[in-house]
This record gives structure tokens, C-alpha cells and sequence, in this order.
């Protein structure tokens, strides 16, 4: 589903933020992507969401060459690719339903068939009662599930987390990677970067490390 | 049943992209307008910036055009009113009249007998009294001279004039089209305003939407970036801005056109009592349906561009981070 060949990224500001490389998942994976701040993770990450583009090497997600995506097809591909942010990314002065809706939105679905994905999102974080609230009025955790439920809404095959639970206590970060898990058991791949090692260790699933840009250590699949 | 369905409505199939193309932009443009509404006292700013910049290019057409219909009247005037001699009779004017036709540079001769005249100066009004105390008809006869459309240039004319008042029924001879041409003259230049001040005006109105467009995506930078995160097309996300533009254009040519209105509405009691003075019908025409039309389209499209210039220039190259 998602595969790494040679991949570099170089900033004109920072030098190399990735060093070669090299790593493949399968179709319904989960993996954890850790390592120190800087270490390069949320580059990889936004590499896969084509938020930004390799200086070298070729990435392909559900067999799409991001290399030769032209700039126009860029949209259509993050479609595919949910991404969940530490800081949620939420609109605030919209509702929670608003919030979620987004995605579904800007690709012209119909406004009840958006109301019938939106709650049904809305149920699997448990926040269907909330979808008339502001992020505001909301928690740091419950934030984050409207967060990845506005990821999830769209049924994209690849789901991205970066620092999911960065914020969240252990109890509500052990929540929200169980949640991970059951988009897992319906087909999803995702790749979450995280640095709570603690949580990694206790959930027994592949993880990347990556130390100052390099692919140090890939658990393989488990 | 839910799976299948929801196996269908996965993505869009290709007969439905008309009717959700349409779909996607009646939402966006009412959408717009609902932000729009939600703020009115700036948009109410902008449309009335926008709405007396074109009123002055409007009004001032409006002027030039009730000033046309005014002279249109008055064209079918003589070029050349020729009084003859007090003592001259009908008999005689006609004979001077039938001499006349005969000359090349004159189409038509028109006589106006001396009863004839002191009829039409009495329905003017205002002088019964005066007349009544008149024994005889003060009043000449008058031979109204068309000239030939080739011989009707001011040149001409003077030396038209100056043949007829060697004849020696003649008294003399008023020349009625130079002033007619002068005023012509001066619609023409009042026209030329018009192009002038709508030209540099209908830029200011480009100026004026391109920068509250500009301002607008400024303020909703991060809902455009989080839109292009979940997958938004770049025309997407241009489309609210690009209908924002249109609106602000149509509401401020509506507000041109009210302005207007208004004013002619405001001037019309005023401009029919001096028309009353002069005893004419006259009353100010507005705007009609094609300057109208016009006024819109082109605030429409000036708020379009506007927007699509601002758009360009600000809305670009964010698709990768």
C-alpha cells in the first residue's frame, strides 16, 4: 500500500531531513513511526500526504507514483490518504458536524449522504451527540477523535497520525490507539508517528525508528 | 443493503457530474452570499463604495441621455427662421415662399401666416391679456427654412442667411441650428466623460473588490489550507472568492441603480415644474433596461475579475505545503 525506494529529503535550510529510505507496507498494516523531535518523522509522514515532495526516490501509495503525480491530481490523491494532526487542525468556528463534514464537502457529495457519513464517523469516536459544538467546547481528547473522525469520514484506504496523542493523557492515548486498531481490523493501513514508546511497546505492532533522518531499526511485520 | 449501497455512492458516477457540478455551484454561490449576509456592515461598505462608483458614471449618462431627448426635439426645428417685412401680406410671402423652392440650397419651405403665428403664441399662455390689448396682429409672416442636408455646415448656412436678407421682403433672418450644433458638440464631449469616468472608476471598483477579496483570504488562511489537506481541488477552493466577487459586483450595480433612481426620482418634481415654466411635456427618462443591463453585467464582471486577479495572485502554489 504505501512503499518507500530511495527516498530522500533534502531542506535548503536544514540539510537532509531523510536519508535513504527503503521500507514497504501491506494493504491493512499498522506500523509506528518513532523517534526523536527533528528525527524526521512528520517528513516522512507529509511525504506520503504529498504535502511536500521527495528531493529524490520514488514513493508509491495504493499504486500511485507520487513522483509523476501531476500537481492537479494532488487533491484526488490526498482523498486516499486521512491525515490526523497533533494539534487536530480543526476549524473553530465551525461545528464539530461542519468539521468533519469538510472532506465529504469539497469532493461535491450529496448534503444527505454527507449527513449519513458524518454521523456515522461521528459514532465510531463517540461524539455523535456532540455534533452541534464548537472544537472549543470540546476537550483535548475529544478534539482529537473529531480530528479523526474528519480523517476517517472519506473511508481512505491509508490513515496517517502525526503525534496523535501528543497532548493526551495515557488513559485517552490508549483510547484513541485502540480506535487506530479497529480501523485496522476493516482494512486500513495506517502509520502513526508517535514518540510514547510506552504505548508502542505495550500494543505490539510493526515500528519504524528513525534517528536523524536514517531508517534505523523496522521491526517487520508482526 | 447498506453495503451495496454504499458501494455505489463510493465516488461519483459520470452521468451525475453535470447535476453535481451545478450542485456544487448554486451551493457555493448561495453559500457565499450567506457569509456575505453574515457580516453586513463591511459588505454593506464595500457595495456602496462599489455602488457610487458606478452611480457616477450612471448619472452623468443618464444627464447626456435626457439631454439628447431634449434636443432630439428641437432637430426638427428650421435651420433658418426668416421674418419678412411687417407689411408683407400672405399673398406676397407665399410668392417670396414659392421663390424660395426654387433655390438649390433649400429643401423645404414652411410659411407660417400671421394669423397662424398669433395662434400659436396665444396657446403658449400667459400673454391672453397682453394680446387683447392689441388692435392688430403684431406678429410677421414667418417662412421657416429647411436647408438641403448638403448645404446645412454653419459656413453654408451664414452664407445662406446672408442671401436671404438681401431680398427685400426679408426683415430679417435667424439662424437656429449654431447653438443646436454647439449643444451637440457638448453631449458629445459629456459622452466622452462618461467612457472616461466609468473607465477609471470601474478600475477603482476592480481595486475595491480585489482587496476585500484579498483581505478575505488572508483571514481564512488555515480554513484554505485544511481544506487543501482533506483534498480540496485548487478550483474548489477558488470558487466562494470568485462568487464573492460576482456578488459584491451585482450588489453594488444595484446600488448604483437605486442611487440613480433615486436621484432621478429626487430632481424629477423640480426639472417638470421648469419644464412647465417653459411650457414643454418634459420629463427625465432613467435608466433605461439596456444601461441597466449594462450597468450590471458590468459590475458583475468587474467584480469577477477583481476577485479572480486577488485569487491569483494569493491563492496560488499552496497545494504543497
Amino acid at each position: 500500500m504505501i512503499r518507500f525506494e530511495h527516498v530522500f529529503k533534502r531542506y535548503p535550510e536544514r540539510g537532509e531531513a531523510l536519508t535513504n529510505i527503503n521500507f514497504e507496507m501491506k494493504v491493512g498494516e499498522m506500523a509506528f513511526l518513532t523517534g526523536h523531535s527533528g528525527a524526521g518523522k512528520s517528513t516522512l509522514l507529509r511525504l506520503i500526504g504529498l504535502l511536500e515532495r521527495p528531493s529524490r526516490g520514488q514513493i508509491l501509495v495504493n499504486g500511485r507514483n507520487l513522483a509523476t503525480l501531476p500537481r492537479r491530481q494532488i487533491p484526488y490523491h490526498r482523498r486516499q490518504v486521512g491525515m490526523i494532526f497533533q494539534d487536530h487542525r480543526l476549524l473553530p468556528d465551525r461545528s464539530i458536524f461542519d468539521n468533519v463534514a469538510l472532506p465529504l464537502v469539497v469532493t461535491g457529495l450529496g448534503q444527505k449522504e454527507v449527513g449519513r457519513r458524518v454521523r456515522a464517523a461521528l459514532d465510531q469516536v463517540g461524539l455523535l451527540k456532540r455534533e452541534r459544538a464548537t472544537p472549543v467546547a470540546l476537550s483535548g481528547g475529544e478534539q482529537q477523535r473529531v480530528g479523526i473522525a474528519r480523517a476517517i469520514v472519506g473511508r481512505p484506504p491509508v490513515l496517517l497520525a502525526d503525534e496523535p496523542t501528543g497532548n493526551l493523557d495515557p488513559d485517552l492515548s490508549r483510547e484513541i490507539f485502540e480506535l487506530f486498531e479497529r480501523f485496522q481490523y476493516v482494512g486500513v493501513t495506517l502509520l502513526i508517528a508517535t514518540h510514547d514508546l510506552a504505548l508502542v511497546n505495550s500494543m505490539q505492532h510493526r515500528t519504524f525508528t528513525l534517528e536523524d533522518g536514517r531508517l534505523l531499526n523496522d521491526t517487520g511485520r508482526w | 443493503m447498506a453495503k451495496k449501497r454504499s458501494r455505489r455512492q463510493r465516488g461519483p458516477r459520470l452521468l451525475d457530474l453535470p447535476g453535481i457540478w451545478f450542485s456544487q455551484h448554486l451551493q457555493s454561490a448561495i453559500a457565499t452570499l450567506g457569509r456575505l449576509m453574515d457580516s453586513p456592515l463591511p459588505t454593506g461598505m464595500t457595495v456602496a463604495v462599489i455602488g457610487i462608483s458606478l452611480a457616477l458614471p450612471a448619472a452623468l449618462y443618464v444627464l447626456a441621455d435626457n439631454l439628447r431627448t431634449m434636443a432630439g426635439g428641437w432637430d426638427q426645428s428650421a435651420a433658418i427662421s426668416l421674418f419678412l417685412q411687417y407689411e408683407t401680406n400672405d399673398t406676397d410671402a407665399n410668392a417670396v415662399a414659392g421663390q424660395l423652392r426654387g433655390w438649390t440650397e433649400i429643401a423645404q419651405v414652411q410659411m407660417i401666416t400671421r394669423e397662424k403665428a398669433l395662434d400659436e403664441f396665444r396657446a403658449l399662455g400667459g400673454f391672453e391679456e397682453a394680446l387683447e390689448q392689441l388692435k392688430n396682429n403684431p406678429l410677421p409672416v414667418v417662412l421657416a427654412i429647411y436647408p438641403r442636408n448638403e448645404y446645412s455646415a454653419p459656413a453654408q448656412l451664414e452664407t445662406l442667411q446672408n442671401k436671404l436678407l438681401a431680398l427685400p421682403q426679408v426683415d430679417f433672418a435667424r439662424m437656429d441650428t449654431l447653438w443646436l450644433q454647439r449643444f451637440q458638440a457638448i453631449l458629445d464631449l459629456i459622452q466622452t466623460g462618461v467612457l472616461l469616468l466609468g473607465g477609471l472608476l470601474g478600475m477603482g471598483v476592480l481595486l475595491i473588490v480585489g482587496n476585500t477579496i484579498r483581505l478575505e483570504i488572508l483571514n481564512r488562511r488555515i480554513e484554505i489550507e485544511i481544506m487543501e489537506l482533506v483534498g480540496a481541488t485548487a478550483s474548489f477552493i477558488r470558487r466562494p472568492f470568485l462568487y464573492a466577487g460576482a456578488w459584491y459586483g451585482l450588489l453594488g450595480g444595484l446600488t448604483a441603480w437605486l442611487l440613480v433612481t433615486l436621484a432621478i426620482l429626487l430632481l424629477q418634481g423640480s426639472v417638470s415644474r421648469l419644464a412647465s415654466l417653459y411650457r414643454s411635456e418634459f420629463a427625465l427618462s432613467g435608466l433605461g433596461f439596456s444601461a441597466m443591463g449594462i450597468i450590471l453585467i458590468g459590475s458583475i464582471l468587474l467584480g469577477l475579475i477583481g476577485s479572480w486577479i486577488a485569487v491569483n495572485r494569493h491563492l496560488r502554489g499552496a497545494e504543497l505545503g
